[in-house]
């Protein structure tokens, strides 16, 4: 398959592994931000395959893991009324909230339904005219784009019956966040071609320049990221720090125009709560009032409720690359996709659920 | 893409209860198993195996609740048939017989029934089975999903023929009869109305002939599966569990055709979690693996068969697959469904 295979070429992956060898001098530590490269790196053990002295560290970049719980609390409460139709990507279905998850609203009468685009659930409002269809709008940059045009043609058609909870998040502030603390470690990023694809990477300029950090735009194959991290050691032994992209088959600096007009029409950003790691400013995407009658949070009327995490669970420094899942004493133990502490072990993106499912025969005894 | 599910006790069943993996198992252990206890019960093998007068009976039920009925390279009836069929054939029984129930929902048109009934009769005489009884019941409109079917097979097991889930090896082969994910995909893709370059197709067929063949290349066969709902890590950590040995793959001697590969990766999904409706894996005595193997390809359902990897004592319960770059991951059972993710 085109732009798949060559990408996880054994032997394009073997040549850029021993440049990587040859160029590697002293101890690094990286971060890749984007919960799918850390599945990627898991799944074909590339961290196993780098030379040792490379440190991974994994982070933030799951929308599941850091949608606040009490998020996930109001949409439990909105799929439970009788006349909604809550519409879902599949993934937060399984994230328990402080009692149930919504696959059990589900089972209990509840109608959700899994989505693969928010438009789903546009034709779901289109066709239900009595009923209420809630969209749940999570997510980094990627997935604002088509939250956005679903809005936006919610609007045109007039449908009175679409709305949306959105609860979506930023990247640029969290590598800020990351960079200002006192405990970080990260001297490189790969930023998440994703995200990058729509929003451009023209940002990571900058905040390389201000922190002095490299970052390079990755891409999720196990090549891009062999790759990737050939590009941040290269920087870093040879004293640089720039924005640079290796996912160029998708990503240009200024990214998609058109996604980003359609966000800024719908859109604005706002401070936002991140699961495990608290407010970050100017940190997400909310409604612009203008589409206030789509805000799913403001006809439901929901207060904010407060929604304790298990004290054991340590995703916060998990989510901030400053543990790592293994160190956890749950581990595996008290902590398993059957019953998960925290979100990193539920989302198919969870830096935990990565460990456990790929290599919780081999990390813990390493 | 592979979402375990949390908060698997529950008081509520769950769809994923149905999807083949950890809640399924979950389900039949603490529910099932308890209050039918019995040892042929016990293997936990797709079909029965009983001895009556002097001969071996293999006795099997399945029910189907397919969704769309009809669907490219198949439809509900066909598939009520090679489901049932293929879940003798593992316990390496001659099929013979089928009992054919429905459950109809009121206002189901004439014309849809009749064509699932052509269909059915159809697979069956291409199987060379009989239908000899029935039943048919008839729910409330809402109350069912247009056609259920449920299919009681019984065949008879050669003599010396003893197949079992549990019963692989360390030094087996593991062997794959073809590329994985067809069926899984050509229903989700049609449910979802996705359309793709090449079009995917149902693999749907009965593999009893194959597995006749198999077996008298060489009787060193130690356990078959059908790897259908739950996909090829379902079936081989169903495998690895009930044999208390470890299973190991390789990534690539796994086949995924083109279309399969390109609609997981559009979705999320991971083909090896994707189900099968005509393909088996077999652990296969190392000494007896090339001769099955060529016997498999010789048959038109196992033209691509493969030697997927091997059993072995390292391990137990577990399966691991050598990736394409080199490292080795464990290959988990799913908690329920793949759910698609979010980017």
């Amino acid at each position: 398959m085109k732009h798949i295979d060559e990408y996880r070429d054994a032997k394009i992956a073997r040549a850029l592994l021993a440049a990587l060898e040859r160029k590697t001098t002293r101890p690094w530590v990286l971060m890749e931000i984007c919960g799918g490269q850390t599945h990627t790196l898991m799944r074909y053990g590339i961290d196993t395959l780098i030379p040792p002295q490379i440190e991974l560290v994994h982070g933030p970049g799951c929308p599941v893991c850091v949608t606040p719980l009490e998020v996930v609390e109001k949409a439990i409460q909105i799929a439970s009324q009788p006349d909604v139709i809550f519409v879902s990507y599949g993934d937060m279905l399984r994230v328990p909230g402080s009692a149930t998850d919504l696959l059990r609203v589900k089972a209990s009468g509840g109608d959700v339904r899994i989505a693969y685009s928010p438009m789903e659930a546009v034709k779901i409002a289109r066709a239900n005219p009595q009923r209420r269809v809630v969209f749940f709008g999570i997510g980094f940059e990627t997935t604002a784009p088509a939250n956005a045009m679903a809005v936006l043609q919610a609007k045109r058609e007039g449908l009175r019956n679409f709305s949306m909870l959105v609860s979506h998040v930023l990247v640029p502030p969290a590598i800020r966040l990351l960079l200002e603390s006192p405990a970080n470690r990260v001297q490189g990023f790969i930023a998440p071609g994703h995200v990058c694809a729509v929003m451009g990477y023209w940002e990571y300029h900058a905040l390389s320049e201000q922190y002095r950090v490299p970052i390079v735009v990755g891409g999720f194959e196990p090549v891009d990221l062999i790759e990737a991290i050939g590009m941040l050691v290269a920087q870093l032994e040879e004293g640089r720090a720039e924005a640079e992209n290796q996912y160029v088959r998708s990503v240009t600096l200024e990214g998609n125009r058109i996604a980003q007009k359609v966000l800024q029409e719908v859109f604005e950003v706002t401070d936002r709560k991140w699961r495990g790691i608290g407010a970050i400013p100017q940190s997400g995407f909310r409604l612009r009032p203008e589409f206030a009658e789509y805000d799913a949070e403001r006809i439901f009327g929901l207060a904010d409720t407060v929604v304790e995490e298990p004290a054991e669970c340590i995703s916060a420094q998990v989510l901030q690359g400053l543990k790592k899942p293994v160190d956890c004493p749950a581990f595996g133990v008290r902590c398993t996709p059957e019953s998960p502490l925290g979100a990193p072990m539920v989302s198919s993106e969870g830096a935990c659920a990565a460990y456990y499912q790929y290599r919780r025969d081999t990390v813990k005894s390493s | 893409m592979t979402c375990p599910a949390p908060l698997v006790t529950t008081d509520k069943i769950l769809l994923g209860h149905g999807s083949g993996g950890k809640l399924s198992a979950d389900l039949i252990e603490s529910i099932f198993l308890p209050a039918f206890r019995n040892p042929v019960l016990a293997r936990l093998d797709d079909q029965g195996v009983v001895t009556i007068n002097g001969a071996k009976l293999a006795v099997t039920t399945d029910s189907f609740v397919v969704k769309p009925l009809f669907f490219r390279g198949g439809d509900i009836g066909s598939l009520a048939v090679h489901g049932t069929v293929n879940d003798l054939a593992m316990g390496g029984a001659q099929p013979l017989y089928l009992t054919v129930a429905f459950i109809l929902e009121e206002g189901l048109p004439t014309t849809t029934l009749r064509r699932v009934v052509d269909s059915l009769a159809a697979a069956a005489r291409a199987a060379g089975v009989q239908i000899i009884t029935g039943d048919t019941k008839v729910v409330e409109k809402g109350s069912g999903d247009g056609i259920f079917i449920n299919t009681t097979g019984i065949g008879l097991v050669p003599e010396g023929v003893e197949l079992s889930a549990g019963a692989a090896r360390p030094g087996d082969r593991v062997i794959l009869s073809g590329s994985i994910g067809e069926h899984g995909m050509a229903i989700l893709s049609e449910r979802e109305g996705l359309e793709f370059e090449t079009a995917l197709e149902s693999d749907s067929a009965s593999l009893h002939t194959l597995v006749a063949a198999m077996l008298a290349a060489d009787g060193r066969i130690h356990t078959l599966r059908d790897p259908t709902r739950g996909g090829v890590s379902s079936s081989l950590n169903e495998i690895a569990k009930q044999s208390a040995v470890g299973i190991e793959i390789e990534e690539s001697a796994i086949l995924v055709r083109e279309a399969v590969r390109g609609a997981c990766e559009l979705l999320g999904l991971d083909p090896l979690y994707v189900a099968n409706e005509g393909k088996l894996i077999a652990m296969v005595d190392a000494a007896a693996a090339d001769a099955v193997l060529a016997a498999m390809r010789r048959h038109p359902l196992g033209r691509d068969a493969c030697m997927i990897g091997a059993v072995t004592a390292a391990h137990p319960g577990m399966v691991t697959m050598r990736t394409l770059l080199g490292p080795s991951r464990i290959v988990d059972m799913l908690a329920g469904d793949q759910l698609p993710r979010i980017c």
